[in-house]
């Protein structure tokens, strides 16, 4: 594995998302993944300290299959996102990756439109060859301000 | 802008026994004379004494539009103080929380203050010697800590007790939940922005004949994801903790409501969509030590849903978490949710405080959106005309007053919040 397929993969992530394709991007993370979007910065508890989302891949499912009703009245109309990201960087670590990628993130709904800067550090494994994301944590630069609803994944 | 202002009898006339007027929601200067008004003349929630434990300790917060300062002293009490220099306006602190030291020192012209607010020191004060200058401390506000809870009062109104009577009873049943009768509010802040009235969110919150509906895509798809599940399968607790929104009537109408004079009630007096939770076996362990297996059992079984401290404060006992309104235009509120360490309780307890604080109030909940959705959607949706009345008739009778309790999906709790709005909204 080069660090050229490990960025290719973020991308990759990325993509899946902006396209809403969710079923495919829940599909990425191992079975004992979380994806995880912290209240504070730096912080390294996400049991005993309070996050904007902390999800393992039930939690996700059920965000997945949400979005995928009639009744998921905030989404109507739906929203939309786009990543942008910067270049990863690639770290290899003793159990797979470390990547950092520095982005900037919109969502829009309606006449609405919001925009972060974040930070995703993707922890990657490789399972059977390929791949997966053990955890996905995202820190958003002004995540302990007062935000509005945050529908989609950053 | 002064319709209402010098017609008390038009703004009083906005709410009636069983319907409000649009305006509530919508008027800026409705929402200004409130700020005046109901939020000043009653007790609203500043923060608890666990924000602050050592002398100089100080936390933040606007209450009625006014900046404020709650400080720990040196001996041990709190203080609650205008955060305004008396010499041009400037705030003392600045930052949510942090530590002042000895000394409040204005960061402008170092006008400096003893943590209680009085004046210590103004540089080259003989330079304002045969001058008129007055007021020169930090004005104090009227505060008052209850199990560790402090309320201010902007304005002259009922005392703390009066005021709140019997519903202190929810304040007092998440304190005595702790093992060792003591909170500690821990884990930081979520602070989810609402572009709605503030009172579509307080009257949410003993609104049960929302959550199977407006729940249905959330609370519902935790259920399904969970049916079929061979029993023996511990539930995680993500899915106790959501799947119950998704309750039928019944179920909300067979829990009850409570209401107190002044607005006060909850919901849950019989049981809640928190009764059904697995148990720890360690935590009953340490309630049944300290208070015996009866009181114990007593204080656990009390599983109330939301209990509102009309206007500012609703708390959940059963899951040791609080939401706070923080009201900034009549379409703009901040609500902000808290969690809290039972001390003495295992570590699994605050997890499970988190969980459901991350899973129902954060800016990414499901839940939230959903309910936001409906408050903004109703925001908007006032301004139509052809009715300009908001239905509260749900169980009405003539004459509900004071301390009563009946069937759980009455909107009994609104009306009695409503009748406390006209009590504190005349002249």
């Amino acid at each position: 594995m080069t660090d050229a397929e490990v960025v290719r993969f973020i991308y990759r992530e990325a993509r899946l998302l902006d396209e809403k394709r969710f079923d495919e991007w829940y599909e990425l993370f191992t079975d004992d993944a979380y994806y995880w979007v912290p209240l504070s910065p730096g912080q390294t508890d996400p049991l005993a300290h309070n996050s904007l989302a902390y999800e393992d891949k039930l939690l996700l499912k059920l965000r997945i299959e949400r979005l995928k009703l009639p009744t998921a009245y905030s989404q109507k109309p739906q929203s939309r996102c786009l990543h942008v990201l910067q270049p990863p960087e690639v770290e290899k670590t003793s159990t797979g990756y470390l990547a950092r990628t520095p982005f900037i993130y919109t969502e829009t709904r309606g006449d609405e439109s919001q925009r972060y800067a974040a930070t995703a550090w993707h922890t990657l494994a490789l399972v059977g060859g390929v791949l997966r994301i053990r955890l996905k944590r995202v820190d958003i630069l002004n995540a302990d301000s007062a935000l509005p609803s945050i529908q989609l994944f950053l | 802008m002064r319709r209402y202002r010098d017609d008390s009898a038009a703004l009083l006339s906005l709410v009636e026994e069983d319907r409000v007027h649009r305006d509530l929601y919508i008027d800026p200067e409705v929402f200004q004379l409130e700020m005046e008004r109901l939020w000043s003349r009653t007790w609203s929630y500043v923060g608890h004494t666990s924000q602050v434990p050592q002398a100089g300790d100080f936390i933040t917060v606007d209450i009625a539009a006014k900046p404020l300062i709650l400080v720990r002293q040196a001996d041990g009490s709190v203080r609650l103080l205008m955060n305004r220099c008396a010499h041009k306006g400037t705030k003392l602190v600045y930052d949510f929380a942090g530590n002042t030291g000895k000394t409040l020192r204005c960061p402008y012209h170092a006008w400096t203050y003893r943590l209680d607010g009085t004046l210590l020191n103004i540089p080259l004060k003989q330079g304002y010697d045969g001058t008129g200058l007055r007021e020169t401390g930090l004005a104090p506000v009227t505060h008052e800590v209850y199990r560790g809870f402090v309320f201010a009062r902007l304005a002259d109104g009922p005392g703390l007790r009066e005021y709140f009577g019997d519903s202190l009873s929810s304040i007092d049943n998440l304190a005595d939940r702790s093992p060792e009768g003591e909170l500690e509010i821990t884990g930081g802040c979520l602070r989810y922005l609402h572009n709605c009235n503030w009172k579509m969110f307080v009257e949410n919150l003993n609104d049960t004949m929302h959550p199977m509906i407006a729940h249905a895509s959330s609370a519902g798809t935790a259920k399904k994801l969970w049916e079929g599940k061979p029993a023996e399968m511990p539930k995680p607790m993500a899915i106790e903790q959501y799947a119950p929104f998704a309750n039928d009537y019944k179920f909300f109408d067979d829990m009850g409501v409570r209401i107190y004079p002044h607005g006060h009630g909850f919901s849950g007096v019989n049981f809640s969509i928190h009764s059904a939770y697995s148990s720890i076996p360690e935590y009953e362990q340490a309630m049944q030590r300290t208070y015996g297996p009866e009181r114990a059992r007593q204080i656990l079984g009390t599983v109330r849903h939301n209990t509102v401290y009309y206007p500012s404060l609703t708390i959940k006992g059963a899951i040791q978490s609080i939401r706070v309104a923080r009201p900034l235009a009549a379409d703009k509120t901040v609500i902000e949710s808290w969690t809290f360490r039972l001390k003495g309780a295992p570590a699994k307890l605050l997890e499970r405080t988190v969980m459901y604080n991350r899973l129902i109030n954060s800016p990414m909940s499901v839940v939230g959106h959903d309910d936001l959705h409906c408050y903004r959607s109703a925001q908007e949706g006032l301004a139509a005309e052809g009715n300009e009345w908001v239905s509260l008739h749900r169980n009405f009778r003539p004459g509900e007053r004071g301390e009563m309790t009946c069937n759980g999906t009455s909107e009994i709790s609104m009306r009695n919040q409503f009748r406390a709005w006209r009590e504190f909204m005349a002249p």
